[in-house]
């Protein structure tokens, strides 16, 4: 006989409370009107979001890592993937952030190039968003309108750079080429007609019923929350925050311009999509004003360490030979420093941090997306909520996972 | 010790008179401040410019790899003062060997996945952070790609 004892087997104790009824459900990673690859993790009781908890990283193709193999110039191209519907303002940040390196001039032709071609942009993401947005929530129609006027908009990017969506059109020093010719006949018909193409839209949702249930206070915030979670751009205009980059660290002669930043109070999707269809009209007012006081000049600055010169001067002088074979054989240097540069694209607060050793390359370059700071805030946005508003919520958000990945 | 050239920036004189030993050091250059603080005191200088100085906003924050050099990393934290309309660059200074630095997620919630990002790509460790995971790579993934000394091209085949 061994003196070994079993251990006590307790009897199942009855159960007091109920057990939560929880489960956990996958959204995404691919999931239509999550906009790309982003995966929420869902609690749920019932069809109540209890917990969410956001995963990103699926598009993450090392974009800061890539920089730092590249010249200042080249890098240029990477900029475009990061946000592929707001690829002009993503060049323009970083060719701002190199050329403050740099004490680069910019003469008024390009900065005014500049501002007109990022408000398309502007308008060609919110145009987008609009569509896609819209779809998520069960109105069909407004998508076909809205790529009905990105179409347009796509042809004049494709007129300017020969690209249409990765333009890389602004480059350290000024544009990549000259305006085309006839350029302001093409911009003019399109922003004459653009007005009352908003009018269509409006009139499709802003007094629709099943529009404002779905989206009236819907994914509420309040300023303090989104400050706090590193939230930008329309979402927090639309809480009633007046701050815009354009308006507080006017950058590439926006001061020049004369626009209104709109705000709404409640916070919610409908606000959202109220703040960015106003602000689709205040671009449309920005392009109006760029058209018609357009200045005339070079569009490249007078740097010729920097600027690739001209092909003609090339052949001819032997001094813009030397340039033009130290430029593309090794690139510029950029003096030593740091700079951070921030500017308003449509999703929010751009912010390009570039680190110079006085190489050709850039030593680092962190990019903040501001679809990761708006990304974040999901959990506190849904969570209480119930699962068909994620959808509508999310959306409200606009954001770009190859903007919050990078 | 602040130098004495920015001792009429008021961000930095008022973060002087809070703690003169916090700030190492400091420079004002193409019209953007950067202050260096000491490690150990990053919270509470963060806690006094949110709350004191409103600096509201953190924008980001992100690594820089400094190798060969030592001390190796620097973490770097971009604030936004909405009422100033003022930015303002702290930077941190950490050892190559084991880099920790106290996480300011307390003051800023959004300081969360910046944070993560910041571990997943450098290898910094945030003590106190609620949820320190990789954030971009997959969790089983070896190294720290935005280390200078992180390998780039494979093998050879």
């Amino acid at each position: 006989m061994s003196d070994t004892t079993l251990p006590d087997i307790e009897a199942p104790q009855e159960q007091t409370a109920p057990r939560p009824r929880s489960m956990t459900l996958n959204m995404g990673p691919q999931h239509p009107s999550t906009h790309g690859v982003l995966r929420l993790q869902l609690e749920l009781d019932g069809e109540t979001i209890l917990k969410c908890r956001p995963d990103i990283g699926y598009l993450h193709t090392g974009i800061e890592k890539e920089f730092e193999v590249k010249t200042y110039q080249q890098a240029v191209t990477l900029t475009d993937r990061i946000d592929y519907l707001a690829p002009l303002s993503n060049n323009l940040c970083y060719c701002l952030a190199v050329e403050k390196l740099l004490g680069l001039e910019i003469p008024p032709l390009a900065q005014w190039t500049r501002v007109m071609l990022t408000e398309f942009t502007r308008l060609n993401s919110h145009l987008v968003w609009l569509g896609t947005h819209a779809i998520d929530i069960g109105a069909m129609s407004v998508f076909l309108y809205c790529f009905r006027e990105r179409e347009d908009i796509l042809r004049i990017f494709e007129m300017y750079s020969g690209q249409r969506m990765m333009t890389s059109y602004f480059r350290i020093g000024g544009l990549a080429l000259e305006p085309p010719r006839g350029w302001q006949q093409r911009v003019r018909t399109f922003i004459d007609a653009f007005p009352s193409k908003v009018d269509e839209y409006e009139e499709l949702l802003t007094k629709n019923r099943i529009w404002i249930g779905r989206t009236r206070g819907i994914g509420y915030m309040t300023i303090e929350d989104m400050l706090d979670l590193g939230v930008t751009g329309p979402m927090l205009r639309a809480a009633g925050l007046k701050y815009d980059a354009r308006k507080n660290f006017p950058y590439s002669s926006y001061d020049q311009f004369d626009f209104e930043i709109p705000t709404c109070t409640e916070g919610d999707v409908y606000a959202r999509y109220q703040v960015r269809v106003e602000e689709m009209r205040q671009s449309a007012r920005i392009i109006k004003q760029a058209l018609e006081g357009m200045p005339s000049g070079r569009w490249t600055a007078d740097a010729p360490h920097v600027v690739l010169p001209d092909r003609e001067k090339m052949k001819t002088q032997m001094e813009a030979l030397i340039y033009h074979f130290k430029i593309v054989t090794e690139g510029f240097r950029v003096p030593a420093g740091e700079v951070y540069q921030t500017i308003e694209s449509p999703r929010g607060e751009v912010g390009y941090y570039v680190v110079s050793d006085g190489t050709t390359h850039p030593y680092r370059v962190h990019v903040r997306g501001p679809s990761f700071g708006n990304l974040q805030a999901v959990p506190r946005m849904v969570e209480g909520t119930l699962i068909a508003d994620v959808i509508a919520a999310i959306g409200s958000m606009d954001f770009v996972l190859g903007d919050c990945d990078r | 010790m602040l130098p004495e050239s920015l001792k009429e920036q008021a961000t930095a004189a008022a973060l002087e008179a809070f703690d003169a030993s916090a700030v190492v050091s400091g420079k004002f250059d193409r019209g953007e401040l950067t202050l260096e603080i000491a490690p150990e005191k990053i919270v509470s200088v963060c806690g006094f410019l949110k709350y004191d100085l409103k600096f509201v906003r953190l924008s980001t924050v992100t690594g820089l790899d400094l190798y060969p050099a030592e001390p190796r990393f620097a973490v770097v934290y971009h604030l936004l003062s909405l009422e100033g309309n003022e930015r303002l660059r702290l930077k941190c200074l950490l050892p190559g060997a084991d880099p920790q630095i106290d996480s300011v997620t307390e003051v800023w919630r959004g300081a969360n996945w910046f944070e993560r990002e910041t571990f997943d790509l450098f290898g910094v460790r945030f003590r106190n952070h609620p949820d320190l995971r990789r954030i971009m790579l997959p969790e089983d993934w070896e190294g720290h790609p935005l280390r200078k000394d992180y390998k780039i091209t494979g093998p050879r085949v």
